[in-house]
This record gives structure tokens, sequence and C-alpha cells, in this order.
């Protein structure tokens, strides 16, 4: 074997997607004299969330609005529990950020006043074909080091502080031991968790990155970092077999939820609640009861629309998700004759649209010193869609700058870096020496298929009940004993042995969390069949968990609920 | 199904094998061209597609879930994209969107 390269930084970013690469421009922007490097497991050019682009920015505080206002809209989409410091911080943030990505070229389309082209109350419509692209020059250009196709594995310590990462090159094959005064992960949520809506060759097409595996989440817990509200999945409401966003459909276009009678269901059963402006989580939660009821499949009406507005419609999907406007062609359909059918995803682990990551500070310092976090891996904070994961990596750099700015670099522990390398190649051994085992395909259709049946996957309507939760545990355990016989044969399989090993120990953490909270949060999200009914004067806090890595239990914890905007908590 | 690549036209530059976000495309060592893989794991980005300068690849939905015939191909320009969109009966639609204010690649 290779020795490993050794790189030296003073912030290191994990992850150049959407938090990352604004955050390593921040970084060199407050402190030039900083060497900041990316490690990313794809190219950054076309990594994470925003390969294929963007249509809309989904976080932005239109004429008329106050990071207090995003604040109550926030709370009352989570059902009436975030972590406001966190939203109100990046709050204040957004409409700068999203100036900033504007000048390195984006296009964005004012109306004659000059204001951006609101899509909905905090939506703005962007051209965002080539976002990622634009990203990435501009972290070029600022002079950032890019460590491209290598995929961290570990977080590296020296007594209790994070000095760094370990990686695997994708490439090379080769280990990248990168010491950092300073560490950001920001490397997007979890997919693949779960059973996904489609099998075999189309298992990928889905919603969420199916290549973002949840290494960040994995990594912190595997370094004892403590976790926040896991259990509020993204079950996320698309548009049926390619899975495509229904925000476009919903908010630039109008179009409402029907069942397959015709009946608008949300403004008549939900009409308490807003009709098709309820919360996120009831808007899927809505039309799973209809189908779990017998009035599915459930549609997004958009009959009607003229000629000239379907072509305003597939121009924008292009924007964002091309295969959408393909799978209507392919298969003869005009959404203007036949409203869209829609459906709920597998749960994603999300925090840029739900709750679930590192419980950080203000200042987005995880519970590691050293360590900070950003984006879809952070917790706590929904509602952050793009700009907002751009507002947390700025926030998240200003602060790791500084803090590399006052500590030196540090040697990780030999023993660790040891045992890490141990752990990674460890099924390329186990295929060089015996051949046979079990491959990161057949470990992922097991998990997935755990996950489904009985942790609240696609096949139960999402429902949850602490008997069966417990069965995902012992099913869980038993996958795990089977880990010593995963076999990669080449440096891709390698990579997926990783990609499912992560996963496995996101679904752990995950199961304990959903097992722990004994109330019904958010609907749909987290649907508890054993305790249906939302518990304020019990649940109104967050649950968090911590793995401890010398023994490897699961430790949950409570954590206080801080009201600061005041208001209804359920209005918006 | 994935991405077919269109050999005659693939010139082997590298540059989707270097760009897709799942690292699904690699060059055959003999004939030097580009093959998908692992054609189950594409995501459908598409991002390869934009990035061939020779125009070989395309994408295809599953056959699980869209009908054979139709075929959408990109075409990058400095500051916007045009998109030719096929419909299985040879009817062809196109699509030109902004990418960005300032010329220039990455
Ligand atoms: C299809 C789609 C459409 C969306 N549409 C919109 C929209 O129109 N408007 C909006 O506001 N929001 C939208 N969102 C949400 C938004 O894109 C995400 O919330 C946001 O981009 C997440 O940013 P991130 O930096 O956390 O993750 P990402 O941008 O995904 O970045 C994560 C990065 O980490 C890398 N990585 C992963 N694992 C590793 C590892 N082990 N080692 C090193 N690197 C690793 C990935 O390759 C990637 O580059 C959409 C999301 C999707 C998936
Ligand atoms: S469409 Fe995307 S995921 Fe599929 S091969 Fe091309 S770049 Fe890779
Ligand atoms: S980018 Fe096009 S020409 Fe270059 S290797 Fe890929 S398919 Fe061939």
């Amino acid at each position: 074997m290779l020795p490993p390269r050794v790189v030296e930084t003073d912030v290191l970013i994990i992850g150049g997607g959407t938090a990352g690469c604004l955050a390593a421009v921040e970084a060199k922007e407050v402190r030039p004299d900083l060497r900041v490097t990316i490690m990313e497991k794809a190219n950054v050019e076309r990594s994470g969330c925003l390969a294929a682009g963007m249509n809309a920015i989904n976080a932005y505080l239109n004429p008329g609005e106050t990071p207090e206002s995003f604040v109550r809209y926030v709370r009352a989409d989570a059902m009436g529990l975030v972590r406001e410091d966190l939203v109100l911080s990046l709050a204040k943030e957004l409409n700068r950020v999203v100036k900033k990505v504007e000048t390195w070229g984006l296009p964005i389309p004012k109306d004659d006043k000059g204001s951006y082209l609101a899509r909905g109350r905090w939506n703005i419509r962007i051209y965002g074909e080539s976002l990622k692209p634009i990203l990435a020059r501009a972290v070029y250009k600022a002079g950032v080091a890019v460590l491209n196709r290598v995929a961290a594995t570990g977080l590296l310590r020296r007594g209790g502080r994070v000095v760094g990462a370990i990686g695997l090159g994708v490439r090379d094959g080769r280990l990248y031991l990168v010491k950092a005064k300073a560490t950001i992960v920001a490397t997007g949520g979890a997919a693949g968790i779960y059973k996904p809506n489609n099998d075999g060759s189309a298992h990928h097409v889905m919603w969420y990155c199916p290549f973002n595996t949840g290494a960040g989440y994995a990594m912190g817990i595997r370094a004892g970092a403590e976790m926040t509200t896991f259990e509020m999945r993204f079950v996320a409401l698309r548009t049926k077999d390619v899975i495509a966003p229904t925000g476009t459909l919903a908010l630039g276009f109008g179009a409402r939820q029907i069942n397959a009678r015709g009946e608008p269901f949300l403004q008549t059963r939900f009409a308490s609640w807003g009709g098709e402006r309820a919360p996120t989580c009831l808007r899927v939660h809505a039309p799973t009861l209809e189908a779990r009821e017998g009035r599915g499949p459930c549609y997004l009406d958009t009959r009607g629309l003229s000629a000239a507005k379907v072509k305003e419609l597939k121009a924008a999907y292009l924007d964002m998700y091309p295969n959408l406007v393909l799978y209507w062609a392919a298969n003869g359909i005009d959404p203007a004759v036949e409203p869209v059918e829609i459906e709920g995803t597998e749960p994603y682990l999300v925090g840029g649209h739900c709750q679930a990551g590192y419980w950080v500070e203000e200042d987005r310092r995880t519970t590691l010193e050293g360590l900070y976090a950003a984006g879809d891996v952070a917790g706590g904070a929904p509602y952050k869609f793009v700009s907002g994961c751009w507002a947390e990596g700025a926030i998240a750099a200003r602060a790791a700058a500084a803090y590399a700015a006052r500590v030196d670099l540090s040697e990780p522990e030999p023993e660790e870096v040891a045992a890490e390398t141990a752990r990674v190649y460890a099924p390329a051994r186990r295929y060089e020496e015996g051949g046979d085992g079990v491959t990161p395909a057949e470990m992922e259709e097991r998990l997935q298929k755990i996950m489904d049946r009985y942790a609240g996957g696609i096949s139960t309507f999402y429902a949850l009940h602490g008997e069966s939760l417990q069965v995902a545990l012992r099913e869980l355990s038993r996958l795990r004993a089977q880990l010593p016989y995963l076999v990669a044969r080449d440096r891709h399989e390698l990579v997926k042995a990783h990609e499912v090993i992560d996963r496995l120990d996101v679904a752990e953490v995950l199961v304990h969390h959903l097992l722990y909270r004994r109330e019904t949060r958010w609907p749909g999200f987290q649907t508890r069949f054993d305790y249906p009914e939302r518990d304020d004067a019990h649940w109104l806090k967050f649950v968090n968990s911590r793995r401890d890595p010398e023994t490897g239990r699961i430790e949950m914890y409570e954590r206080p609920y801080r009201q600061l905007v005041p208001g209804d908590r359920y209005r918006g | 199904m994935g991405i077919t690549v269109k050999a005659e036209q693939c010139t082997g530059c590298g540059r989707c094998v270097d760009i897709c976000p799942g690292d699904l495309l690699a060059l055959l060592p003999q004939e030097g061209k580009a093959y998908l893989r692992s054609a189950r794991d594409c995501w459908g980005c598409m991002s390869c597609v934009k990035s061939c300068p020779e125009g070989a690849l395309e994408r295809r939905l599953p056959f699980s879930l869209a009908g054979y015939g139709a075929s959408l191909r990109p075409k990058v320009h400095e500051t916007h994209i045009v998109w030719t969109l096929r419909y299985p009966s040879g009817e062809v639609e196109e699509f030109a969107v902004k990418t960005r204010e300032h010329p220039g690649r990455a």
C-alpha cells in the first residue's frame, strides 16, 4: 500500500457544494493570509445537489419581510419547534449572499423597479443552470486549494480536538491525510437510507443527490459529536416516477393538489392549516392519507395552462431537473391536459429542509472543538435551501477562520490514523485475500429494506411505532455484524462500501431518535401510530444524541427550546 | 439505461469522466472511448451530457419510467444553453435559457 498523501492547511472544508463553496470564499475574504482547502468527493464544478442547476432561491427576504418575519414563518412551517437563534442568524445573511453570487454571474431576473421577481413569499426566480460552475469559478478565483475526487471517511483528532480529516482518493486509491487548524463539514444530507421510490435500473432516479450519502453525519457520529432532531426526516412531495420538485408547479404556476376524484383535499380537510399553504409536512401527509384511504393517486392540477405557460414551465425545469421534461415527452404527457401525478419520496435526512444534523452554536461550531458545520449536514435550522446553506457556510467560515488564526497545527493521534487506515481498506483487503463476501450493493439493498419496513418507509405510508422501531434496531445490529464480510473489488466499490457503512451508522442513530420522541410533531415526516398527537406540554424540546466513540453506545439527550421571536408559534 | 455513448463521436477527451458527480463514467482502456461504468447508478443530472464538446452523450430514462423514442439535447454556449427536445413523433421543440451574466468557463 502506498503511503498517504499529507496536506497541511489552515481551514479545511469537507464537501465543496453549496455551503462549502461559500464557506471557502468567505474564509479567504476575511483572512486572505489563511490557506483554505476543499476536500471534495466529486468535482466542485458539478457536485452535490446543484449539479443539474436550480431555478429558484427559496429563502430570500422579499421587500417587506424581516429576519423576524422569516423566523415566524419557518417556526410555523416546522410545527412550532426550531432553533430560533440559528434561523435568525442565517436570515440576516440571506440577501447579502444572494447579491454576492449575483455579482459572480448568476442571472437573476428583475421587475421594472429593479426588485428580484418573487415566486412566492420567500422565493425568487433565478436562471441557475450553471449555478454550480459559477460557484466553482469563484472558489478557484479566491485562491482556494481544491482536492477533487477525495471522499472523506473520518475526522482526525488530537485529544478532544478535531485537527483535520482523512479521505480516500477516488482516482489514485491513496489516503489523503489533511491536517487543519479548523475544519468545516459541509457534505450535505443523506439519501438512500430507505428504499427509494424506484427500483433496479432506476434506483438513483430520485430527488435528493444520491451521491450525498450521509458521510458528514457519520464521521461526526463516529467521533462523538452531538446530533439533533434526526427524527424530523424529510419526505418530499415530488412528481411520480422522475421525482422532480413540485415547488415550480405549486408556487410558480399555482397548481393545486387534487385526489383521484378531483377533490381539492388540502383546501377541505386541511383548511384550518391554511389549505394549499399548510406547513410542508402536512402538504405531503395529506396526499399520503388520500392514498392510504383509497382516494389516490393524487395530482397537482396543471390543466388549462396556456401553451406559453407550459413552455415556460418546461424551461424552468430544464434549469434544474431536465429529467421531467424528457419524461413528459417520452410518455406523451401534456401538463395542460393531464394533471401531474405526485407522490412522497423515501425519507431523506436533510438539515436544509428539516432539522437533522450537527448540534451547533450560533457561530456553527459543533460540540467537537475545531469542527464547524454548515448546510444540509447542520441541524436545527430548516428552510435553508440554497441561500440558507450559503449563509450558513459564510457564518461557519468566519468563526472557523478566527479559530484557525489563533491555534497551531496539531499532529493527529497516530493510533487513530492507523485504525482509520485499516478501516478504510478493510473491504478491499478482504477481496484481495479471499474474494468472497457481501458487495456494497447487496448491503445497501438490505439496509434500505429494513428501514423501509420497520422504520416508516414508503411501503408503510411512513408510519412509525415503538415495536417496529425495536425490530429495526435488532435488524440493523444483525446487519452491522455482517460488515466484516463487505468486499470491494475496485476503488469505486471501496467508495460504495464506505457509503453504505456511513448510511448504517446514520440509520441507527435515526431509529433511536424516532423511538425517543413519543409524540407526532411532524405528521408525514414523523407519524407515530402509538403517539398520534402533538404534545407541547412534554415535547416542545430538542431530541439529541451522541454515540460514545469508545463503547459505540448511543446516548439520548434533551435540550430546551427557546422562543426568541414573540408571537403564536403556529402562525407564520 | 442512464447515458448512451455514441462511440463514433467520442474523442476520448475525458471531460465527462472528470465531471460526473457520481463518478460513473470511465474510458475504455483499449479504445479510449467513454462508457458508463454503472448504468443503474445514474442520477440523470446531465452534467456529463453538457460537458461533452462532441455531443457524443445522450440521456435515456430507464424504461420502467418512460417509453422509447424521445430525446433531449443540450448545447452549451458562453452565456446561455439551448435545449432540443425531440418527441417520439419527430416533432421538435427548442428552449434557449440564459445561464450566466459574464462569459467564461470555470
Ligand atoms: C434536485 C434538487 C433541486 C433543488 N431545488 C432547489 C431550488 O430550486 N431552490 C433552492 O433554494 N433549493 C433547492 N434545493 C435544495 C438545495 O439545493 C440544498 O438544500 C442545498 O444545495 C444543500 O447544500 P449543501 O452544501 O448542504 O449540500 P451540497 O450542495 O449537495 O454539497 C455537498 C457536497 O459534499 C460533497 N460530499 C459528499 N460526501 C462527501 C465526502 N464523503 N467527502 C467529500 N465530499 C463529499 C458532495 O459531492 C457535494 O459537493 C434542491 C435540491 C435538490 C436535490
Ligand atoms: S447524468 Fe449525471 S449522474 Fe448520470 S452519468 Fe451523467 S453526470 Fe453522471
Ligand atoms: S466528453 Fe464526450 S468526447 Fe470527451 S470522453 Fe466524454 S463522451 Fe467522449
